[in-house]
């Protein structure tokens, strides 16, 4: 039986140059989402630079880190579970039990660390179930997270529908805390521990089999289980870091505004999605960055700071850019990973 | 090699599924350094000895030694402990990472628990080297050809476990030199003493690389032989289980009714139709009851070619005719109302819907012609899938069973009854026998020929020149993306004259 495809020896490769199958070699296309962001911001921020008073002063890139802190930390959690294919809408719902909580207990006179302890144990917990339900029954990450989403923030409400102070000394100490980073600019705990995040996260996501198995799963699940990596851990273990990130998010949310609400963190999962998707972490998996991530939070931020310096623009708008920019990167992500198929 | 020195012993291996019996007392043995063949028609059960084998199924009778030890296996990670590794049709890697890493993942070199990048990448350099592969290993998989993408699933797993490497239709996407290449391999790894178990439906492949072969038919075992002592004919009447007379009548229908042909309207015709990039203009006539085949490499644009006629990409140069009007295929559906059906090449990315049962999946393309609104009654589409069901002889024969459950060959009628049942004036087929076993591959090239005696048109696309010159009353000939030459199906066209067309690309 001969085939034409096992046939004639003279023409060899060069006979089928344009082979759909043949890819081009690319080498930076998985950079381009990443570089396009970074170069937004570049010219954002330089744009503003030039067009404000003092908005070139260090301390307007240090608050950014500050005002971010809790969707930073959202952010990094979530790139984990987008990079395997799946997605987080509990996080937002988390990060309210976790201030109601906190601010309750806390309330209550139960010792700092304990409550610090038991809240992240919590978000971990919560994630680790979603994380289960959706690898054991096969239940889409959009439902199951769904569901942890309803439960959460019915959980916090039915602990307490008000705003609740918090009166606790370690957690007011840690709030007041400034360190100071040079002359006249000083930042909060709080965006020290959402940089840590970011850099222990893109460390972890580089650099260890865990991190590399994440990639793997968001490329093709069941080819990673034919490659013998632990797709089940992995997963849940994906989604008890988003859990576990949000409920982080929640205590740095108390310590910033010394209370607990129920309603705080409403929409925030969609923020730290937006941002993903802005620092091009690919909505389908198998590729992004945590520092992708980062520079998504920074341009939804920058986009704020710039309205605000701006005076006399609708807050309105930061949504709105928000959206645009949204849809230009999701068709930017289309047209590369197009062009690698 | 004596009896001592078997690597792997399966013994009265049996399968059973809810109503079918997948492997019936089947044995297989593997030595050190051969490659051993394993043959059958879709459904003998070759894929489920090989899942068995990696852990994918648990056997429900036999025993499994592996270098005179029983195991028990039951995963795919517990198989390439003990030293099986599996090579897939479709690569199973993750394209989305780079080489090195799809070679080393799960096992990258570490140290404290951090991945040591620069020597994991030059272990996967050197391992491909000795593979004669020089690639840049930290380049993305998915930037890289198929072929490549298979001897780096191949350089993984054998790194893994060096014993018993099984390579389950490896070639089935690749060209010439890309098999010849990885032939190489195949044989560099023999002469290591691995012991390769190798699954393949292009026969030559078999005579080309293989020491021995076991046949299997409806999951019993028809026997082991060593390759250079059994004859392709005997070989494949072992496969099916009947002489081959079926296929050989079919020999000289084609020539018989070309002047019928001649006669006949012509349904549909290209004038100078083309498309940057895909396929460059060409002229193209079929007529009422007439096969055309296309002939070419893979990448020639056979597929591209086919594409432009259904509607399924726009064509920017040009004009199509459709019994002598002009007609403008915006998207397959107008091409589907016009009496043209297009059964894919990727049956199972672009064709079939494995969730749904057989009898769902042949009333698709119907239902949807008619509109959603207006379902076929039950009783009708009962009516019509026994009918195909029996006359494409599909298996098993229930119509209430998921297609994913069925076989290749078995799923490619589905397919094919799909469009059938819509009537069409013009069939477009592309490689409807690829990966699919002689025995059903006989099937439906004598349905292409029935078809056509009842007045069908059929555009039928292989990569297999022996299947074209049977079928086809003229063959298409494409190389480069473009329709070089057409050939009358006359007795003095063979093999060797397309073959020579497609590599010096002369019209003469």
């Amino acid at each position: 039986m001969t085939t034409i495809d096992a046939t004639p020896d003279t023409g060899n490769k060069k006979d089928s140059p344009a082979n759909p199958r043949r890819r081009v070699y690319r080498p930076n296309a998985k950079y381009i989402p990443i570089l396009s962001t970074l170069a937004l911001l570049v010219i954002m921020y330089s744009g503003a630079v030039a067009n404000f008073e003092n908005f070139g002063q260090p301390s307007v890139v240090v608050n950014l880190f500050r005002d971010n802190a809790v969707l930073l930390v959202v952010a990094v959690g979530m790139t984990f579970v987008i990079i395997t294919g799946g997605i987080d809408l509990s996080v937002g719902a988390v990060i309210s039990l976790t201030t109601t909580l906190t601010a309750t207990l806390l309330q209550g006179g139960w010792p700092p660390l304990v409550v610090l302890v038991l809240v992240l144990l919590l978000g971990s917990l919560i994630g680790a179930g979603q994380g289960a339900v959706i690898h054991y029954f096969k239940v889409e990450p959009f439902i199951a997270t769904l569901a942890g989403l309803f439960l959460a923030r019915g959980l916090a409400l039915f602990i307490n529908q008000q705003s609740i102070p918090i009166r606790d000394e370690t957690w007011k100490a840690i709030s007041e805390y400034r360190i100071p980073l040079a002359e006249g600019v000083v930042t909060k705990p709080i965006a020290i521990v959402a940089l840590a995040a970011v850099l222990i996260a893109a460390a972890v996501l580089a650099w260890t089999r865990f991190g590399r198995n994440v990639y793997a799963i968001g490329g093709s699940a069941d080819s990673a289980l034919l490659m013998g990596l632990p797709v089940a851990r992995t997963r849940i273990a994906v989604y008890t870091l988003s859990g576990f990130c949000a409920a982080l998010g929640g205590v740095l949310f108390s310590i910033n505004s010394t209370s607990g609400w129920a309603l705080q963190g409403n929409g925030l999962e969609l923020d730290a999605i937006a941002a993903c998707v802005i620092g091009g972490v690919l909505l389908t998996g198998g590729s992004g960055y945590v520092f992708g991530a980062l520079l998504g939070v920074l341009v939804t931020g920058l986009i704020q700071t710039i309205i605000i310096f701006q005076g006399d623009l609708n807050a309105a708008w930061t949504r709105i850019i928000v959206g645009v920019l949204l849809f230009a990167f999701i068709v930017l992500q289309r047209l590369v990973t197009r062009k690698v198929k | 090699m004596g009896e001592q020195s078997l690597v792997l012993e399966m013994t009265g291996i049996r399968k059973v599924f809810p109503g079918v019996v997948a492997l019936d007392g089947v044995d297989f043995r593997l030595f050190p350094g051969e490659v051993h063949a394993l043959m059958g028609e879709n459904g003998a059960g070759k894929s489920t000895l090989i899942k068995v084998l990696t852990g994918v199924y648990t056997i429900d009778g036999g025993e499994v030694r592996l270098g005179g030890e029983v195991v028990h296996i039951n995963g795919p990670l517990q198989a390439q402990q003990a030293g099986i590794s599996t090579v897939y049709q479709e690569v199973n890697l993750c394209t989305n990472l780079s080489v090195a890493e799809n070679i080393f993942i799960g096992r990258e070199p570490r140290k404290f628990g951090r991945i040591q990048w620069g020597l994991m990448r030059r272990r996967a350099s050197e391992l491909l080297a000795r593979l004669d592969l020089d690639i840049d290993v930290s380049a993305p998989l998915n930037t890289y050809s198929l072929a490549i993408q298979q001897m780096v699933a191949i350089a993984r797993a054998v790194d893994i476990s060096a014993r018993v490497l099984i390579l389950d239709e490896p070639t089935s996407s690749l060209d010439t030199s890309e098999v010849a290449q990885l032939f190489a391999v195949i044989r560099r790894l023999k002469a290591d003493g691995v012991a390769i178990l190798f699954v393949s439906h292009f026969l030559d492949q078999i005579y080309e690389v293989s020491d021995r072969l076991t046949v299997l038919r409806n999951g019993q075992l028809i026997g082991e032989f060593k390759t250079e002592e059994l004859p392709q004919v005997r070989l494949v009447e072992k496969m099916i289980g009947k002489e081959l007379a079926a296929l050989e009548s079919l020999e000289d229908k084609a020539q018989r009714t070309r002047e019928k042909v001649a006669e006949a309207e012509p349904i549909l015709q290209a004038k100078e139709l083309g498309r940057t990039g895909a396929i460059a203009p060409f002229n193209l006539t079929i007529h009422a009851g007439e096969v055309v085949g296309l002939a070419g490499l893979l990448g020639s644009g056979r597929t591209e070619l086919a594409r432009l006629l259904f509607g399924a990409d726009k064509p920017d140069s040009g004009e199509l005719l459709l019994e002598g009007k002009q007609v403008n295929l915006r998207d397959p559906q107008v091409a589907m109302k016009r009496g043209i059906a297009f059964s894919s090449e990727n049956r199972r990315t672009e064709g079939i819907i494995g969730e749904l049962s057989v009898r769902e999946n042949i009333i698709l393309a119907m239902q949807a012609s008619r509109g959603w609104t207006r379902p076929i009654p039950r009783r009708k589409q009962d009516e019509i899938v026994e009918k195909y069901i029996k006359a494409l002889q599909i298996r098993p024969a229930d119509p209430e069973r998921p297609v994913r459950n069925l076989s290749g060959g078995n799923q490619q009628k589905v397919l094919l009854a799909r469009w059938l049942i819509t009537e069409p004036r013009l069939l477009i087929i592309d490689e409807p026998t690829r990966g699919i076993d002689v025995g059903a591959k006989a099937e439906i090239q004598k349905l292409v020929a029935e078809l056509s005696d009842g007045g069908m048109a059929v555009l039928f696309v292989s990569a297999e020149l022996e299947e074209v010159l049977r079928l086809s009353h003229k063959i298409e000939v494409l190389r480069d993306r473009r329709l070089v030459e057409e050939l009358e199906n006359t007795s003095d066209v063979d093999a060797d004259r397309i073959m020579q067309t497609i590599a010096s690309g002369a019209t003469s």
